[in-house]
């Protein structure tokens, strides 16, 4: 059983039943899902968590599914991990870095899409879909062959072919569009229109969303039940920064953790910043973008969850920051060498806007910091490619081992 | 007949046009405004156009050459 109690339109205030829908009729707000906390607080507690399974699936009590259909394919529960090294090179005394990359499908997506294929499966869909340029679309192949739905991938035609073999291996049917990426956009907006789909971020949006609060609680746990003091979280639409605000404002909701004092601050890159961009200019209003940046998993152009992430900004007294390409780079490489941790694009993004916040004095050298890491290396393997050291090649002696290294050390 | 949902988005130079007014004048369309945040200098409109499929398609066509972003109501879709 779920304790979601209804959708409610975050701009009227409109409540609709549990349905796959995800704008109000009235003002086509955004719809989010809301709970029955006096009834999770009677069954929730941290010894009921600690006793639930290692993944994003302990937190049940508070996701708007039932667990019993869950789509599980051990999403969540990942590490979080004191990073003193990167701490000591950024002049931070608490860092830990929340590690996403070892999902099963190397990202954070597998958190919103294990709650999404779920709750399509309880909704009676047959079929997953999804619009996407690489994590969100591995994650909903593999989660429709556990689930055995049948999955419908849409991509950009130009698409990276090592990109396109990360949904195929899972076996959608994946669909190259001809055209740009407003062409996809606008194809699949009226693909999800005409087909009786769960498209997992447009018509059961409201609930694959809430799957990031888990980041939230996660971080809360790990941390001995307690609110870090600030968070660096990569922002794209902007959904995820606004719920793992969401995830910690529930715990201390129901008493599972002291008043929230976390500060959220976003990060974004150079080349798609509108979120970064309305932030400096002082403005709720998000002017949308044409995204040009090598961090594609946060090119989101026009985010649907900026003005909320604005707020939430706002509301916790955090701030924002964007990096070029070339400092996305170095913060890949900064996090691989000190930490053994080897991001995508969007982790260069966090740690180059961390670096930066840590720089312009936002961010006290002695506050407890989670910097979220959302996915893994291997996925834009093209992005530092360029960047790092050919290996030494040698005639199998010793003698030629040690020339090398030595004309390599000089 | 069809219905689209959209979201249009103005520069500063486009703010005292009535493209909406235009759109529902020189196409067969009816234009619903929902919601709307429009200043001096730059503004954005939800709507649902109604019509057959094909008159929203040139409707939305003329209204992107005017200078008028047009987007899908819940954002980009397309993900990382």
């Amino acid at each position: 059983m779920t304790h979601a109690k209804a959708l409610r339109c975050r701009e009227c205030g409109r409540e609709y039943p549990l349905d796959s829908i995800n704008v109000c009729e009235f003002c086509f707000g955004p719809l989010e899902v809301t709970y029955d906390y006096d009834a999770i607080a009677k069954v929730i507690s941290r010894e009921a968590i600690a006793n639930g399974p290692p993944t994003l699936w302990r937190y049940h009590y508070l996701l708007p599914c039932d667990r019993e259909m869950a789509v599980d394919i051990a999403a969540g529960f990942t590490p979080l991990i004191r990073a003193q090294n990167l701490g000591e090179a950024l002049g931070l005394r608490y860092l830990y870095i929340k590690n996403d990359c070892v999902n099963p499908t190397w990202s954070f997506k597998d958190r919103v899409v294990a709650v999404a294929s779920t709750k399509a499966r309880e909704f009676g869909f047959d079929t997953l879909a999804c619009a996407s340029t690489g994590n969100l679309a591995n994650s909903v192949a593999a989660h429709a062959a556990k689930a055995s739905m049948r999955a419908f991938v849409f991509i950009p035609a130009d698409l990276e072919q090592g990109k396109v073999l990360g949904s195929a291996i899972y076996n959608p049917t994946v669909v190259a569009i001809n055209g740009n990426y407003d062409d996809v956009n606008r194809v699949c907006s009226e693909l999800s229109d005409k087909y009786p789909w769960a498209f997992v971020n447009i018509n059961v949006r409201p609930y694959y969303a809430e799957g990031s609060k888990t980041l939230g609680y996660e971080v809360a746990e790990q941390l001995g039940w307690q609110a870090p003091d600030h968070c660096v979280v990569p922002m794209a639409s902007g959904s995820l920064f606004t719920k793992i605000w969401k995830g910690l404002s529930e715990l201390s909701q129901l008493g599972m953790i002291s008043s929230v004092h976390t500060k959220m601050s976003g990060t974004q890159a150079l080349g798609c910043s509108p979120i970064v961009a309305a932030w400096e200019g002082g403005t709720l209003n998000v002017q949308p973008v044409r995204p040009n940046t090598i961090a594609k998993s946060l090119a989101i152009g026009n985010p649907a969850d900026g003005y909320y992430a604005l707020r939430t900004m706002a509301d916790s007294g955090g701030y924002a920051a964007s990096s070029t390409d070339e400092e996305i780079v170095e913060g890949i490489s900064l996090l691989a060498k000190s930490e053994g941790i080897f991001a995508e694009t969007a982790g260069g993004v966090v740690i180059a806007g961390l670096k930066k916040l840590v720089d312009q004095g936002r961010i006290d050298p002695d506050e407890v910091v989670v910097a979220f890491i959302t996915g893994g290396g291997l996925k834009t393997q093209e992005a530092v490619a360029e960047h790092v050291k050919p290996p030494l090649q040698i005639e199998p002696s010793v003698n030629a081992f040690e020339e090398a290294l030595a004309s390599r050390s000089s | 007949m069809a219905k689209q949902r959209v979201k249009f988005t103005f520069v500063q130079d486009l703010i005292r046009q009535p493209v909406i007014w235009e759109l529902g004048k020189e196409f067969e369309l009816v234009t619903n405004i929902r919601r709307a945040d429009v200043t001096e200098d730059r503004g954005w409109v939800v709507l649902e156009l109604e019509g057959e499929s094909t008159e929203i398609e040139r409707g939305l066509q003329w209204v992107a050459e005017q200078g008028v972003r047009v987007d899908p109501v819940p954002g980009d879709i397309v993900e990382g």
